[in-house]
């Protein structure tokens, strides 16, 4: 183990919840943030959810995650929760910040996608979806900020391009991601005098195991109509993880101390266009 | 009663299209209108302004709606001769109450440019459509607050003005940017002229059935390059909407039935911002 006082890095030493950890992004931005000296407490539900159309990760992701941190020579904390439920978020960041010392930001990553045309779009999908994206964004808040209201920190949610524009064919998700905009707005207000942060960063497409095909079905027969509204400016198809992580990074590292209330596109220009 | 009774409104590119739909529009909802245009050709631009002739039309279609019409010939981008127009205008009429700024330009050029060329289209463009903006608000906001009743401004920007297809050269990119820059007006003046119950708003026309959309240098454009002109197709099912289509906005925002709207972006564009 390597002493607290020969941590390097832009994130040096801070404590950093990340939920949807186990893999996809969320793994990314644990690994890039424990590049930067950073520790983590790392969330993921590590069970299938019915009506995804795609499985969702293992308890031997997670713990690959971790393993990835701790190559950082990093600590980790892993602790399996569902972030639609908001005593278990609050129970695994108080034993995760125990374990650590302390917390210093959150990074509220962890959603799901359901496609479909408007006529095949059902009430238990707008619930799933909201639940995932809104409410356990604001789960993850709830759970992070009793930690951090005596010495600021910074709050990423992690939204979407399809929370600035009208994403079609995703209208569940493109709307709790709309959402998510607004819940961080109003905190971004709220906490201010306190000294968090409350941001949002918009990925463009990400390679990840968030993939419904569906969509790509959708996109590429009956409605190639809308498949412009999903090219990006730049000449890029998707991101890499990474790309995204970087601006997660930027946001929870002090060079974005004085940021708050921003919409930090990483969307290779697809909302511009 | 009509919504516009009694009430004066300001219009300038009044001879044709999106003004003189305007004009007859407001006067048939009880609007006198002082009217201006330039009636001349701006040499850099691609396809003719209006006549005198179609001024002189203009002024009798209002007739037609039993209105009167203080019509002049006045350059936007002329500060005075704006304000002479106007003063004129109000003197004859008795009072002012909206102003639509609406003349524009778009010289798009379909070639390679000189240098010396394209600023002059880029001067030409941001004079007339943003500059030109600012002349008529200025000249008529001293009335608006005089008269005490309030007030409403229209400003006439673009889908142009809300995201970024301009192209790059000056004058694509002076259009995108005068547009754009009439937003920044529009807000700022919003907020300034609050407590004078004076609403200013922006409408966001999509592409409009107009000389300046339906002229050979644009027609060409479209046709040489499908890529651009699938992406910029509107949602909805319509290829281009008529002028009235935009005075209905106009007239919305100008009546007491907007008297609360004040700051709004309003794109009359079939869904194309919102795509976007």
């Amino acid at each position: 183990m390597t002493g607290v006082s020969e941590v390097r890095g832009r994130v040096a030493g801070k404590r950093v919840l990340v939920t949807g950890a186990a893999r996809g992004m969320g793994r990314s931005h644990a690994v890039r943030l424990a590049e930067e000296g950073a520790d983590l407490i790392l969330v993921d539900l590590c069970e299938p959810l019915p009506g995804l159309e795609y499985p969702l990760s293992s308890r031997e992701d997670l713990e690959e995650t971790a393993e990835l941190v701790r190559k950082q020579r990093r600590r980790a904390v892993t602790r399996v929760a569902d972030v639609r439920d908001a005593d278990a978020m609050r129970a695994a960041v108080a034993e995760g910040v125990a374990e650590l010392g302390g917390l210093d930001a959150s990074v509220a990553n962890a959603g799901v996608i359901t496609a479909g045309t408007w006529d095949t779009t059902t009430p238990e999908q707008w619930r799933l979806v909201l639940d995932v994206n809104l409410i356990g964004s604001w789960n993850t808040c709830a759970a992070a900020l009793p930690h951090l209201v005596d010495h600021g920190g910074s709050l990423v949610n992690i939204s979407s391009a399809a929370g600035i524009k009208g994403s079609p064919l995703t209208t569940p998700y493109t709307a709790s991601k709309h959402g998510v905009v607004g819940m961080s707005l109003a905190l971004a207000n709220e906490l201010a005098a306190r000294n968090i942060r409350v941001n949002t960063v918009h990925p463009t497409g990400v390679a990840t195991g968030m993939a419904p095909m569906s969509l790509h079905g959708v996109l590429s027969g009956p409605r190639a109509d809308l498949g412009p509204i999903y090219q990006n400016a730049l000449p890029v198809q998707v991101v890499d993880a990474t790309d995204v992580s970087n601006a997660v990074l930027f946001l929870v590292s002090d060079e974005s101390r004085h940021v708050t209330g921003l919409q930090f596109k990483v969307d290779a220009g697809v909302t511009i266009r | 009663m009509a919504r516009l009774d009694g009430k004066v409104a300001f219009i300038t590119g009044v001879a044709r299209g999106q003004g003189r739909s305007h004009a007859v529009r407001l006067a048939s909802e009880g609007a006198d209108i002082i009217g201006v245009d330039i009636c001349a050709d701006i040499p850099c631009n691609g396809y003719p302004m209006a006549t005198p002739e179609e001024l002189a039309e203009t002024v009798k279609l209002v007739e037609a709606q039993d209105r009167r019409m203080a019509s002049a010939v006045a350059d936007v981008r002329d500060f005075r001769q704006l304000k002479l127009a106007l003063d004129a205008g109000v003197a004859e009429l008795g009072r002012l109450d909206i102003v639509c700024a609406n003349a524009g330009i778009a010289p798009m050029s379909f070639r390679e440019l000189t240098i010396d060329e394209e600023l002059e289209q880029w001067d030409a463009v941001v004079g007339v459509n943003l500059t030109g903006a600012f002349n008529a608000t200025r000249a008529a906001i001293p009335h608006l607050i005089e008269g005490g009743r309030g007030g409403a401004i229209i400003l006439t920007s673009s889908t142009a003005g809300l995201v970024g297809f301009g192209g790059m050269q000056g004058s694509g990119l002076g259009y995108a940017a005068s547009k754009h820059g009439v937003v920044g007006l529009m807000r700022s003046l919003a907020n300034a002229l609050a407590p004078h119950s004076i609403r200013v708003n922006t409408v966001h026309p999509t592409a409009v059935r107009t000389m300046m959309a339906v002229n050979p240098g644009m027609t060409e454009f479209l046709q040489n390059n499908p890529d651009g002109g699938a992406h910029l197709r509107n949602p909805m099912p319509i290829d281009m909407l008529e002028p009235g289509d935009i005075s209905n906005a106009v007239a919305f925002l100008a009546s007491d039935e907007a008297k609360w709207i004040t700051g709004v972006t309003l794109p009359v564009d079939a869904g194309f911002v919102n795509k976007l």
